[in-house]
């Protein structure tokens, strides 16, 4: 039997945590629009300034690029890779 | 606040370069200068500049609100006269990086005198031109570098004057170093910053950005988002183009890279071998002598 090689055993992986600090969100949508893999999408809820800030909607597939963190205008959002970690619960943190 | 995975909370990478008290900024929803002052500290990191000695100077106007965000040295000075105060900086202390970061109208109206000449004497000045194609800071009115047709509160029926071609601008002045990149192309921004900040001489990166609240708004060309997947459709990359053909019309293609990167002897080393060949030995030398050879 073949091995199973990269890509399959890679997807299982978490291998990004985002972190979104959603009180400085200004709305703008440039996270969600230019995420290569396309984890973010605008939560329902309000912040304080009343925009809706970005959620990660799909918790494994984030790769820590950390390109939401070069685009956000407002500073509000980045991401970081981690390296040799197995699957863990959604990667996403709430910056205070 | 839920944390739901077991790993230390770094910092956003780009709080070690900003005053984050003063969080949140003036910039509207969908404005590009936050993204830019990004690419900014990450240029800084990559580039491993003694921070100590880097000055960031910014005229009048929203993109000269970078100087009072960015945790450095930096220098919110009179309208257009970021490069006189960035040159008189320069020539007392060589030893410094100083980056002269503001807008379009700042830079090459008000200033614009100040732009040709410092191109012209091949300052080691860095300058970051954040274009958004209007007058933000003032309420839209028309600048240098408004397309031909685009509405802005004075020109209601369509600028009509030929706009500035930035990049032929700066070529023709005397800049060693030019390129254009839109807030789209971040990756690009960053190196093309980084590239800058190891380079002597007068070094001219121009940023288009998206300006939602008066130039797209008042176009009715949508938001910033818009604007952004305008830049990401309609750029050309060709490094090394013509910069007498790459002028912007509106909403037309845009051509982005590295046009100039040539090597040219800078202010302070012409001055010394001038005065050292005039006056030989009564020649005391300028200050920070070992810096500018």
């Amino acid at each position: 039997m073949t091995k199973l090689t990269g890509t399959a055993e890679k997807a299982k992986k978490v291998r990004g945590i985002v972190h979104i600090n959603k009180n400085r969100c200004k709305g703008c949508g440039f996270c969600i629009e230019f995420c290569p893999p396309s984890v973010l999408e605008f939560s329902d809820e309000f912040n304080a300034q009343g925009y809706h800030p970005p959620r990660l909607a799909d918790g494994d597939g984030c790769t820590g690029c950390d390109l939401c963190g070069m685009y956000c205008p407002d500073f509000a959002i980045y991401a970081v890779m981690i390296k040799n970690r197995q699957q863990g619960s959604a990667a996403h943190h709430d910056a205070v | 606040m839920s944390l739901t995975v077991e790993a230390p909370v770094q910092a956003n990478p780009v709080e070690a370069f900003v005053r984050t008290e003063r969080i949140p900024h003036v910039w509207c929803p969908g404005c590009g200068i936050g993204t830019t002052v990004n690419c900014f500290s990450r240029a800084l990191q990559q580039s491993k500049l003694d921070l100590e000695k880097v000055v960031v100077v910014s005229g009048i106007g929203c993109t000269g609100r970078v100087a009072g965000y960015v945790k450095l040295d930096s220098f919110h000075t009179t309208h257009g006269r970021a490069i006189p105060f960035a040159t008189g900086m320069k020539l007392v202390n060589p030893e410094l990086t100083v980056i002269v970061y503001s807008g379009d109208g700042d830079l090459t109206a008000i200033g614009g005198n100040h732009f040709i000449h410092a191109a012209r004497r091949n300052l080691d000045l860095k300058v970051i031109c954040v274009n958004n194609f209007i007058y933000g800071m003032t309420g839209g009115q028309v600048a240098p570098t408004t397309p031909v047709g685009a509405i802005c509160t004075t020109t209601p029926y369509g600028s009509f004057d030929e706009p500035f071609n930035l990049p032929f601008l700066a070529e023709s002045a005397g800049a060693t170093y030019v390129a254009r990149w839109t807030a789209f192309h971040v990756r690009q921004v960053t190196h093309a910053m980084t590239e800058m900040m190891r380079k002597k001489g007068f070094c001219f990166l121009e940023i288009l950005s998206p300006c939602p609240t008066l130039y797209q708004r008042r176009n009715r060309l949508g938001d910033g988002l818009e604007a952004m997947k305008y830049y990401k459709d309609q750029s050309v990359v060709r490094h090394g183009a013509n910069t007498k053909e790459i002028a912007i019309s509106f909403q037309g293609p845009i051509v982005v890279g590295k046009f100039i990167d040539i090597e040219r002897p800078v202010f302070l080393e012409r001055m010394n071998k001038q005065l050292t060949r005039t006056l030989d030995a009564e020649y005391a030398g300028c200050v920070g002598e070992n810096v500018c050879g």
